[in-house]
């Protein structure tokens, strides 16, 4: 299967001159010069394979002997369903396929601050981009990024100005409609000015049973003293694929803080890849993954500690059931004369089934004395005292082990310090339980 | 903060003297032509007068290695090497005819010993100064071993290699190559093909080893490979506690050691093994000393049996190490202890592995790590629980030091658990010398040299106390000459 000469690599190399003049931007010298060095890099790195040392635990052989189809050129979308994902009222854009919904979209944002699709910001204002795109992603040695750079269509641009500040979140909804067998590359940027502000939700989600690969690439600029909020659900449909990766810049006394719950997808892969390039940046990456049946999810960290006097904490929490399968992987570089850098990490996964499985890869590089970096790892079963205990007290197994995830669970989601996200990625949490609970 | 500039100067004036080791014995050796070939692994072998099977062995072994890679995941960064411009073999003459008892060992040997601190004497015993059993292998062949008597009464064998290829070759036969297997990793089948001579220890069933067993190498020849191989087995319900030094003279060039140790745990045994590493460590600047590249690795085959590696690592200019175990057998315990110390130039990438594939297994993991100077000092080591694994158990705390802020200090564990029922938990930390702990250690007189021996030493006990005594005094004053100058 794998070496059939139509796998998924040979159909984007073959697609690719078809589709360049039909990508946003494709007027653009240095964007499509951009496009075919990646493209170039896809040819040579393909998917990464598990010999990979950074893909050691996910394999990617299925998604490379796929049928997917790769992006349509035509610019047509599909409208949004109704019933996804609302927390609030604040500014929001929908994205069909990867491809945005204007009309289920409401993008209106306060002076200083624009919401916009990447098509539009690249006709509009291709200056700004210019520079940035693809600079935080190391696309040239990775063959999903460098898929990602070389297709990449729409996502959302986020830019606010200095000083600026967005009190209510904003919303983006990625969804997966029924048009099976489809691939998106979807490339997304947030740029905080100075002293800006701003809480984002990305919702991931997906038509039940649509088989599709969704690999959204999102680059963080956070200048200095500015605050950002990244929330993410991953609840795409149970046949998806879905890789996405996050690269942020951090300037100095800026404060970002990332919560990734994922559910969904058949198999998934969240990396996130954060530079500090100032002092006294704050960086809060904390998830939690919830898998069954033969669900795979991976969540892979870096934090690399350019300057000294930078503060990271992350959290990230795993239940696996049944044959499912789960991945952390953490790493803090501390460089030479980042004194003071004070680095924190906890890793725990629960088993529910004998058959599940859980790897944990944390690390610490350290080039500077004056440190304080720790990570702690753990995987294992439910305690079996507090299990007792609660039995003891006339309490059924099923409800003792659904209390005791959710007890599990529950420090990480209180990391998050926006109340109606907290409440309703908390409700998300609650109900895989009891679904559990449920079926079990 | 910690650490002024001029320690680099500190190091550099002190890294000289303080490897005491680093004398050269002028004595007369028999070598091989310099390279590897197929005749070499002959040459070798014929040397050895081994069996036919053997020399297969090797010769399979050799051409395995011909198409393998070096490795390159590890992060020690080192000049290619040139696998042609080395000897593989090298003895003191004398050895030719065979020494046929201690008496008659070349009494220069025998002062080299003593110099190192290792008298092979078996007087001394007497005095009640030193309970145990020493293998000296110099380069290439094992010299001399002691108490082989006393040993023998209780059913023990201990000695060189190939004192037992020749005597119990049904032993060698059966359990070479069953722990690490010659295709292992490049390393391992380099020396597969070309290992010289080593140490084997045979624990009958039921046998509590009545001393410890040491093993001391030393490096001698210059452009030489040293390549040891050795085999422990403990029968069902034996133990043994085995020790193991290591020496070799200052020089500018790198030399190449890369050994194999294999250890064999049936039913209810023990086996204790202890290493200090004092490879010469090349000087301030990174010239010279050893690339220490070894494979060792436990197979606790029998129920309840017990592997436990104990390892104090400050010399070798690159140390590639990781002493594992295979927890085969049901309740099966593996540990591993371990300090590397890392000053200069030095790299050290050395970690373990628990495999645990039985029920109930068990496994503890405490490895600290110093780095100083420009040194840069990893743990990797990886944890696997199988899906048979049940209710097994592992522990882990990986602490570094650091020591100067031009050095590195990492960690890399893996963690793989594919059975619910088993639980693993690990723990690291990365934190330099307290102002606090050095200011107060001063306020009371002791200088700063003393003070930061004194914390390491803290810092390390959980890990020396695991060491047999004699070794614990040797490893505590080592890890203080080790970082000696590395405070300004």
């Amino acid at each position: 299967m794998t070496n059939r000469p139509e796998g998924l690599r040979a159909r984007y190399l073959a697609a690719f001159p078809k589709t360049l003049d039909a990508l946003p931007g494709a007027e653009l010298g240095w964007l499509r010069s951009l496009r075919e060095s990646a493209l170039a890099r896809f040819a040579d790195l393909d998917l990464p394979e598990p010999r990979v040392e950074d893909w050691k635990y996910t394999n990617l052989r299925p998604l490379k002997a796929s049928d997917l189809a790769v992006p349509a050129n035509d610019s047509a979308s599909a409208d949004a369903p109704s019933g996804l994902p609302r927390f609030g009222d604040g500014a929001r854009l929908v994205f069909v396929n990867g491809r945005l919904d204007a009309a289920a979209s409401s993008p209106a944002l306060p002076a200083g601050a624009r919401l916009l699709s990447l098509g539009a910001a690249l006709a509009e204002t291709p200056d700004l981009l210019e520079s940035d795109l693809g600079r935080l992603v190391p696309w040239q040695g990775e063959g999903v990024l460098a898929l990602n750079t070389a297709f990449m269509r729409d996502g959302y641009v986020l830019a606010i100005d200095p000083g600026v500040e967005i009190e209510t979140p904003i919303e983006i909804v990625f969804h997966g409609g029924a048009a099976s067998h489809a691939a998106w590359h979807v490339r997304n940027v947030i740029r905080l000015g100075e002293g800006a502000r701003a809480t984002v939700i990305e919702s991931h989600v997906g038509a039940p049973d649509a088989a599709y690969f969704s690999n959204p690439v999102t680059e963080i600029f956070a200048g200095p003293s500015s605050a950002l909020r990244h929330y993410r659900i991953q609840d795409e449909s149970i046949k998806a694929q879905h890789l996405a990766h996050v690269a942020a810049e951090l300037a100095e006394k800026a404060d970002m803080e990332s919560f990734v719950l994922t559910l969904g997808a058949a198999l998934s892969r969240n990396e996130i890849r954060v530079a500090i390039e100032g002092h006294h940046v704050e960086c809060k990456l904390n998830g939690i993954y919830l898998q069954r049946g033969t669900q795979h999810s991976d969540n892979t960290t870096v934090i690399d500690h350019k300057v000294g006097d930078g503060r990271a904490d992350e959290v990230y929490k795993g239940v696996l059931d049944d044959r499912a399968s789960g991945v952390f992987q953490g790493r803090f570089i501390v460089r030479e004369d980042a004194q003071k850098t004070d680095a924190n990490q906890q890793s725990r996964a629960i088993l529910l089934s004998p058959k599940a499985r859980a790897d944990a890869k944390p690390e610490l590089e350290i080039f500077a004395d004056d440190v304080k970096c720790s990570h702690g790892a753990t995987i294992g079963e439910l305690d079996e005292e507090p299990l007792f205990y609660l039995r003891a007290r006339g309490i059924d197994t099923d409800t003792a082990r659904a209390l005791l995830v959710e007890a599990f669970l529950r420090d990480a989601i209180e990391k998050i310090t926006c109340e109606p996200v907290r409440e309703a990625f908390g409700k998300r949490v609650e109900d895989w339980i009891r679904a559990e609970k449920e079926g079990s | 903060m910690a650490v002024s500039a001029d320690t680099v100067q500190q190091v550099a004036s002190l890294a000289e003297q303080k490897y005491k080791y680093g004398f050269f014995t002028d004595i007369d050796h028999v070598q091989a032509p310099k390279g590897l070939s197929e005749d070499i692994v002959r040459f070798i072998s014929a040397k050895k007068g081994e069996p036919e099977w053997l020399l297969e062995w090797r010769l399979r072994a050799y051409r395995h290695w011909l198409e393998m890679k070096e490795p390159d995941w590890a992060r020690v960064d080192f000049p290619k090497i040139d696998y042609q411009d080395l000897y593989y073999y090298s003895a003191p003459k004398s050895k030719d005819d065979g020494p046929k008892s201690l008496d008659e060992v070349d009494p220069e040997l025998l002062k080299t010993y003593e110099k190192l601190g290792i008298p092979l004497s078996e007087q001394e015993v007497l005095a009640g100064v030193r309970n145990v059993a020493i293998d000296a292998v110099f380069d290439s062949v094992s010299v001399a071993t002691t108490f082989k008597a006393r040993l023998e009464k209780e059913g023990v064998i201990f000695g060189s290699f190939s004192d037992a290829v020749k005597n119990h070759p049904e032993l060698v036969r059966k359990y070479l190559g069953s722990v690490v297997p010659p295709t292992d990793n490049y390393f391992a089948a380099l020396n597969s093909a070309v290992f010289s001579d080593g140490s084997f220890a045979y624990i009958p069933k039921g046998v509590r080893c009545p001393m410890e067993l040491s093993t001391y190498f030393r490096i001698n020849a210059a452009q030489t490979g040293q390549f040891e191989r050795t085999l422990i087995i403990a029968e069902e319900g034996a133990y043994v506690s085995y020790l193991e030094g290591c020496t070799a003279p200052m020089r500018d060039e790198n030399q190449l050691h890369a050994a194999v140790v294999e250890l064999v745990a049936l039913d209810d045994a023990e086996i204790k093994y202890s290493t200090v590493q004092n490879w010469y460590p090349g000087d301030a600047d990174g010239v010279g000393g050893i690339y220490n590249f070894v494979t060792k690795r436990g197979a606790c085959r029998g129920r309840n049996s017990k592997i436990s590696w104990t390892q104090v690592e400050t010399g070798s200019a690159i140390t590639w190490k990781y002493p594992s175990c295979i927890l085969q057998g049901d309740n099966s315990v593996g540990e591993f202890y371990s300090i590397a110390i890392t000053n200069n130039m030095q790299q050290a990438d050395t970690g373990t592995k628990m495999i645990h594939l039985g029920r109930n297994t068990r496994s503890r993991i405490i490895s600290k790590g110093i780095s100083a100077g420009r040194a840069q000092n990893t743990y990797r080591g990886l944890v696997r629980m199988g899906p048979k694994a049940e209710k097994a158990r592992n522990h882990t705390v990986c602490d570094s030091l650091l020591i100067g802020d031009r050095c590195g200090a990492h960690t890399v564990p893996y963690i793989e658990s594919q059975n619910a029922s088993a639980r693993v938990e690990h723990e690291a930390t990365t934190s330099k010398v307290s102002e606090d702990q050095l200011f107060y250690c001063r306020q009371r007189g002791i200088d700063e040299e003393d003070a930061l021996s004194l914390i390491v030493n803290g810092f390390c006990k959980e890990v020396l106390q695991q060491l047999p005594m004699e070794f614990a005094v040797e490893a505590q004053k080592l890890v203080g000459i080790s970082l000696e100058g590395s405070v300004g």
